[in-house]
């Protein structure tokens, strides 16, 4: 089932997503990238109702750029959140809300700061050192709550993440295969590999 | 058919010129002065007030509200000061419109706006207001002094014709030239904020055709950082705040000037 991590650290954000893509009881196809890139230092992994997933992703995608190539600068990771909040929020009030659960990450350039934002379709926005989607949330929050550091280096952040990975492949039914994992830090995004 | 004329407001003349936005400028040149320092742990910024006298009831002023008596400096948002020379009546049409817009950033991003942004929108407007049929342009002149997490602190200029620039110093109104002559040869990169003020008063005195200044002429406004509460702090000087500062300073009235007027 669709499981996504994001783990902050000292100035990076961790966010990592399974690659499956199923509908009904089949895995359509098993190396999905459900996380983006809005913009140079944000990121976003999305999770929910197949095609609500990426016509948000996309509209939030292009709206992020759009302001970006308005104004001078980029949206800051808690603008750009906020504005994901709000726009889930208004969705969630009419007739066809989007299904659609996000962890937003960015690299606060102004502050110098990593940054991760958990949203759920309902709207509600908080501000977390680590977060989780889906039914590997059950399985990795009690991990993260014991091994999260902030001050950890990458390398640390990414072994706190093999494990929430290790014991969701353990413990949960339907587990995914494989996961997408990119960071997000002064230097930018990029994907790295487990 | 009156609109055949009103309509033809802002079209250029023959020689390429825009009348009605010259004629703003104009106008703006003769307002009271508004200076604005940039430094390097804030903003300060004094305006002459222009509508004084005797029998005017500045009571509501002196102790209520944000501070200033409400005829130049205005408190756009948290993060930004404004500073306006030219037609009041336009101004406070500014104003408004500067802090809805600022309020609506800060619904939809939950963060303050960038002080650049917030120049850019009034300037949109101003704009439209030299192109469009049967209007005429926004006789004001703003002065931004801001603070915001990409930049640090700014001073923006803005005129009627939807310009805008940013500025280590800065004067508009009357006498500008005089005081930006002033400001050029005494303006230092790394000056701190005690240092503008005395620097921004001096000029004031200078540029001002009254010999000594007081809080009935003057409007004094500061924006800094507050190391505690982790955001920008704008301070508008109540007419007694100003009164004490220019005790501090040296440029108080003499008690015998005083019961002369």
């Amino acid at each position: 089932m669709e499981t996504s991590f994001a783990i902050t650290g000292k100035g990076y954000v961790i966010i990592a997503a399974d690659t499956t893509a199923a509908r009904s009881i089949v895995k359509m196809k098993i190396d999905e990238d459900k996380i983006k890139t809005l913009s140079p230092h944000l990121l976003m992994a999305y999770s929910g109702e197949p095609g609500d997933t990426l016509q948000f992703a996309e509209y939030v995608e292009r709206n992020i750029r759009l302001y970006q190539i308005r104004n001078l600068y980029p949206l800051r990771p808690a603008a750009a959140a906020s504005w994901i909040r709000r726009t889930l929020a208004d969705s969630l009030r009419s007739r066809s809300p989007y299904q659609v659960n996000l962890l937003v990450g960015g690299y606060d350039e102004a502050t110098h700061s990593p940054s991760l934002h958990w949203i759920d379709y309902l709207g509600t926005s908080v501000e977390v050192p680590f977060g989780a989607h889906g039914y590997g949330s059950y399985f990795a929050l009690s991990l993260l709550d014991r091994y999260h550091n902030p001050e950890a280096s990458l390398e640390e952040g990414l072994d706190t993440l093999r494990r929430c990975i290790n014991e969701v492949s353990k413990r949960l039914v339907v587990s995914p295969g494989k996961y997408k994992v990119k960071v997000v830090d002064k230097d930018g995004t990029r994907e790295v590999e487990l | 058919m009156a609109r055949r004329y009103d309509s033809r407001t802002t079209i250029f003349s023959p020689e390429g010129r825009l009348y009605q936005i010259e004629y703003a400028m104009e106008a703006i040149s003769h307002a009271g002065t508004v200076l604005g320092v940039l430094a390097k742990d804030g903003v300060v910024l004094a305006a002459e007030k222009r509508v004084t006298g005797k029998l005017l009831d500045l009571s509501g002023a002196k102790d209520g509200g944000y501070g200033g008596s409400g005829e130049k400096m205005f408190l756009l948002n948290s993060n930004v000061i404004g500073g306006v020379a030219g037609i009041t009546s336009d101004a406070n049409s500014l104003v408004n419109y500067a802090r809805t817009t600022a309020q609506r950033h800060l619904l939809m991003y939950n963060d303050d706006i960038p002080v650049e942004l917030l120049a850019q929108r009034l300037c949109d407007l101003k704009q439209g207001y030299t192109q469009y049929g049967g209007l005429r342009p926004f006789g004001v002149s703003l002065l931004y002094a801001g603070y915001d997490p990409h930049y640090k602190f700014q001073l923006y200029h803005s005129d009627p014709s939807g310009n805008y620039s940013g500025w280590k110093a800065t004067c508009i109104g009357a006498n500008n030239g005089t005081a930006q002559s002033l400001l050029k040869q005494e303006y230092k990169d790394d000056i701190l904020v005690k240092d503008a003020i005395g620097l921004v008063l001096r000029i004031m005195s200078k540029t001002m055709d009254s010999t000594t200044l007081g809080s009935e002429k003057l409007e004094f406004a500061v924006l800094t950082y507050d190391e505690e509460a982790k955001a920008p702090k704008a301070k508008i000087y109540k007419p007694g705040e100003i009164d004490a500062l220019l005790q501090a300073e040296g440029l108080a009235k003499k008690e015998d000037d005083e019961m002369k007027s």
